[in-house]
């Protein structure tokens, strides 16, 4: 190869590299090591991690994952493809991408979905761009304080050193206070992002929101848990301009929370607003159908700076989890596994709440996770542990995610249809000895 | 053989999964308040109904439509479509990854903190770098928080009037998109007759209102910028940062560091130099690494090592704050550590040879058939152009790709970057044998003359795919984006 390049050795390929820059050394990490090896070194890691019953959820839920999601997610064609620029020989990529836009409409009701995003929050950020971009001289975004404290972080992240503004809207009762929205509004405030099930868990009653939204020329944007859709309101039941949320619920492993898998839906008059990928149907010269990456006019490649967003990368392979799981489970399927969450957390919410010395933080409906509060954080850090003892993991310290002191005494339990009888009564049993 | 919508095969009624029966005890759901009727759901939503077995032949049909690296070579330039190895799937599935919650107290997570936080000391080896955070989901996110922390930077130390961000050219489309979502100004700088940075444009834009400038090295033409001292130079000395955009790392890992070049803020592509599977367009990672300097304002949560111990800190005053929901993708952190194992410093470095040993390679054999514009060395990739076969005899660049599909080969990167008229970039990859280069570059040279001697075929490929070329302009009139 060196002779028809014409070269006498691969040093010379680096001629470029001046010796100022050029290593003598190798770079100071270990040296290779073999397949066999690794896989142990990898065990012994994984091993390091502590397996439990997780009543865990706050963003990442623990849900029934079918077989057939892993085996489909797994064959090479899909994994080991680019994004599909070169539409004829990815017909099978882009099909699975137009299925998932599909029915991600369905479930939220929106007319134009796109390809995925990183995740939830991620979504939330552009769902912000687009209420921002969708008029002029639009700065602020009025934000739900019940959104899910880390989404917020990463909207506040968004807005720091720019001119766009964040407004926290007021909480009561752990739910958002939209009592007062309509003073909240100036000339500038381009949307309003609001969550359900919020970041307790709670299901928020947006009758009458879009109306005022609209009538201020703003945008209203819902994230939702797309599982939670099996009961409750879409978001264009809400009369939302912007729906949005991850998918994981559907079909993607816990994963020590990534790759999740966010989504984004606008209803019509938005489309040009999405970022990121957007596959669409269209014909050959034959009249054949096809799929194809469309109004790419959108996007970083394209715009570079005027691009509605500078995704390139999504989740295509997690979006192809969720296409599969909900082929797999249908409408029937997600209904109920939605109606399974909502017995399942009632169960455990109701027995623990007739324990004494916890109750409901608050007194809201909620769907398949539930506010714990404590009477002192003592107690609740033995709850915790006497319950990991058994294998169980009782639920997440809110205060672990908003490091607020106000919220010491809170414990996020989350209850999906994937938590068996038994390990509920585990979970009971534990608790009895405890909550004294 | 098309493949049909899965709910152009629906049936009602059909199931392909039921999930347990609920296990409560009797009478106890007569009990629970009824779900509140003002928050119910009115509509259906409209889903497949079929068996298990309809699900598994419809993907599997559709991924018989689809084309991997598993498949065969794949030189799409700037995206690195290296082999993917299987050991990195089969442990990146172990339970005792996938089954593990965010949340979890990270004394539960040890396994977790300790891969990640040892994946980020590698990687500070390897760019030569201080520290940084793997919460990037992918390249484009990178830059994002690698710009977000230089704006931080920069308003920490009073200079909010630097708003400008410079780029080349020859930028990936992400680096001015990127520079906007962080309400920076972006500015280009000229290319010389080189295909490098023209210092003399660079200088005039260094005036005091810039605040970075984003350099990809080796650049997309493949070239090395070899001022990139003196540029690193000019840039600090007026005040700005650099920023190294890590799409094209695969040239010199073990060659030369990051850091060496005086870069003080990166990103890396998991998915492209450290061997993670592209998935059909993600999910990715895209870790972003800095100087000492600039290590205040990295995202948080840290992780770091006390005691034997890893946990996260959340206490930096200047950290710009998160990026994403959790601690990043890890999955894919998963395997780009498992390749690093594997791999080793000597192995990374030898990966990097042969990736331009093959991109040079490559070239060599094309070099009679297309016009190269920028010479003929190149690192680890290269752009063609077809503009005189295009003048000749109307061959365009989207020609020779259309005609690649017909013979079985994902085309290379077309027209980009722009500054070459109808550009096709080579990137080979060190995984490709020189058979396999071989027979590419013949196939090349075939479709070219096949093309001159019968135009109407080479304009008509592929003609033995499941689809023709695609109307994309009806794909926009008549929008169907949905079913």
């Amino acid at each position: 190869m060196m002779k028809a390049i014409g070269i006498e050795s691969l040093e010379e390929l680096y001629g470029d590299l001046g010796e100022d820059i050029l290593l003598t050394d190798s770079v100071p990490i270990n040296r290779g090591r073999s397949e066999d090896e690794v896989i142990r070194m990898l065990e012994s890691i994984g091993s390091r991690n502590e397996r439990g019953i997780p009543f865990l959820g706050a963003g990442c839920y623990d849900h029934i994952i079918p077989s057939t999601v892993d085996a489909i997610a797994s064959l090479p064609s899909f994994v080991t493809s680019y994004t599909p620029y070169q539409a004829e020989m990815s017909q099978g990529m882009l099909q699975v991408l137009y299925e998932f836009q599909s029915m991600i409409c369905q479930l939220t009701g929106m007319d134009v979905s796109n390809a995925s995003l990183y995740d939830g929050a991620n979504a939330l950020v552009e769902a912000a761009n687009i209420c921002l971009t969708h008029e002029r001289d639009k700065h602020v975004v009025l934000v739900s304080p019940t959104i899910h404290p880390f989404a917020l972080d990463v909207l506040e992240t968004w807005a720091s050193g720019t001119d766009r503004k964040l407004v926290v809207l007021p909480e009561k009762n752990g739910m958002c206070d939209l009592g007062s929205i309509e003073k909240m509004f100036d000339g500038e405030v381009g949307g309003v992002l609001l969550q359900s099930p919020n970041r307790y868990g709670f299901l928020e009653d947006y009758n009458g929101v879009a109306d005022i939204i609209h009538a201020q020329g703003a945008l209203m944007c819902i994230s939702a848990d797309p599982m939670s859709l099996g009961l409750q309101k879409s978001q264009r039941e809400w009369g939302a301009d912007i729906a949005v949320g991850d998918t994981q619920p559907f079909g993607i492993p816990l994963s020590f929370g990534g790759p999740g898998c966010g989504y984004l839906a606008v209803t019509e008059s938005l489309l040009r607003k999405v970022p990121g990928r957007i596959v669409g149907a269209t014909t050959d010269e034959t009249g054949r159908r096809g799929f194809v990456l469309t109004f790419q006019a959108r996007e970083q490649h394209i715009k570079r700076e005027r691009a509605t967003s500078n995704v390139c990368t999504n989740s295509t392979l997690a979006a192809l989890m969720t296409t599969v799981y909900l082929s797999l489970v249908g409408w029937d399927g997600v209904k109920e596994a939605a109606r399974q969450c909502y017995m399942k957390s009632h169960y455990l919410a109701e027995n623990l709440s007739e324990l004494g010395g916890v109750e409901l933080a608050w007194d809201n409906p909620f769907w398949c996770e539930f506010p714990l509060r404590f009477h002192d954080a003592k107690r609740m850090r033995k709850f915790i542990q006497e319950l990991r003892n058994e294998h169980i993991f009782a639920g997440v310290r809110l205060q672990a995610l908003t490091r607020r002191r106000e919220d010491e005494l809170v414990l996020l339990v989350s209850v999906t249809e994937k938590r068996s009888r038994e390990e509920m009564e585990d979970y009971l049993a534990a608790a009895r000895r405890m909550v004294r | 053989m098309s493949e049909r919508l899965l709910i152009e095969l629906s049936k009602k009624g059909r199931r392909a999964y039921r999930f347990p029966l609920l296990d409560l005890p009797r009478g106890f759901e007569d009990t629970v308040p009824a779900f509140p009727s003002t928050l119910q759901r009115k509509t259906e939503a409209r889903l497949p109904e079929v068996s298990e077995l309809d699900v598994v032949r419809h993907f599997t049909r559709l991924s018989n439509l689809a084309y991997g690296v598993d498949d065969g070579i794949y030189p799409l330039g700037s995206c690195t479509m290296k082999y993917n190895p299987k050991v990195s799937e089969s442990i990146a599935k172990m339970p005792s990854f996938t089954q593990i919650h965010p949340l979890q107290d990270t004394t539960s997570t040890q396994g977790c903190l300790s891969l990640m936080y040892n994946l980020l000391e590698d990687l500070s080896a390897i760019t030569g770098m201080s520290w940084g955070t793997l919460q990037g989901c992918a390249g484009a996110h990178g830059e994002y928080t690698g710009l977000k922390i230089i704006r931080s930077w920069f308003l920490h130390h009073g200079q909010p009037e630097r708003n400008t961000v410079l780029v080349p050219e020859s930028a990936h489309g992400t680096n001015p998109a990127s520079a906007a979502m962080n309400g920076f100004k972006v500015r280009v700088v000229k290319s010389d007759a080189r295909g490098l940075v023209d210092l003399d444009d660079l200088a005039s834009r260094l005036d005091g209102s810039v605040a970075a400038l984003m350099l990809t090295n080796p650049n997309t033409l493949g070239l090395f910028e070899k001022d990139i001292l003196k540029i690193a130079d000019m840039v600090h000395k007026d005040g700005a940062k650099l920023y190294y955009d890590g799409a094209n790392l695969n040239a010199i890992m073990g060659m030369a560091t990051i850091g060496d070049m005086g870069f003080d803020v990166l990103h890396l592509n998991l998915h492209k130099t450290f061997a993670t599977p592209h998935g059909g367009g993600g999910p990715g990672a895209g870790p972003v690494l800095v100087t000492e300097t600039l290590r205040p304002y990295l995202p948080k949560p840290d992780i770091v090592l006390t005691d034997n111990t890893y946990s996260f800190d959340w206490s930096g005053n200047e950290s710009i704050g998160k990026i994403s929901m959790f601690w990043g993708n890890f999955l894919v952190l998963v395997r780009a550590y498992v390749y690093i194992l594997r791999m080793g410093s000597e192995g990374l470095k030898a990966a990097s040879e042969h990736a331009v040993l093959n991109a040079n390679y490559l070239l060599s054999k094309l070099k009679d058939i297309f016009e190269i514009p920028y010479g003929d060395r190149c690192m680890h990739e290269f752009v063609a152009s077809c503009q005189k076969l295009k003048e000749q005899y109307g061959i365009s660049a989207l020609d020779i790709s259309k005609a690649l599909i017909e013979r079985g080969y994902h085309p290379p990167t077309m027209y980009f970057p722009s500054l070459v008229h109808e550009a096709l970039m080579f990137e080979p990859t060190e995984s490709e044998s020189m058979e396999t280069l071989d027979k590419l570059a013949e196939t090349i040279g075939d479709i070219v003359k096949k093309g001159i001697a019968d135009p109407a075929w080479i304009h008509g490929c592929p003609h033995n795919m499941v689809v023709g070329r695609l109307d994309e302009v009806k794909a926009i009139k008549e929008p169907n984006l949905r079913y």
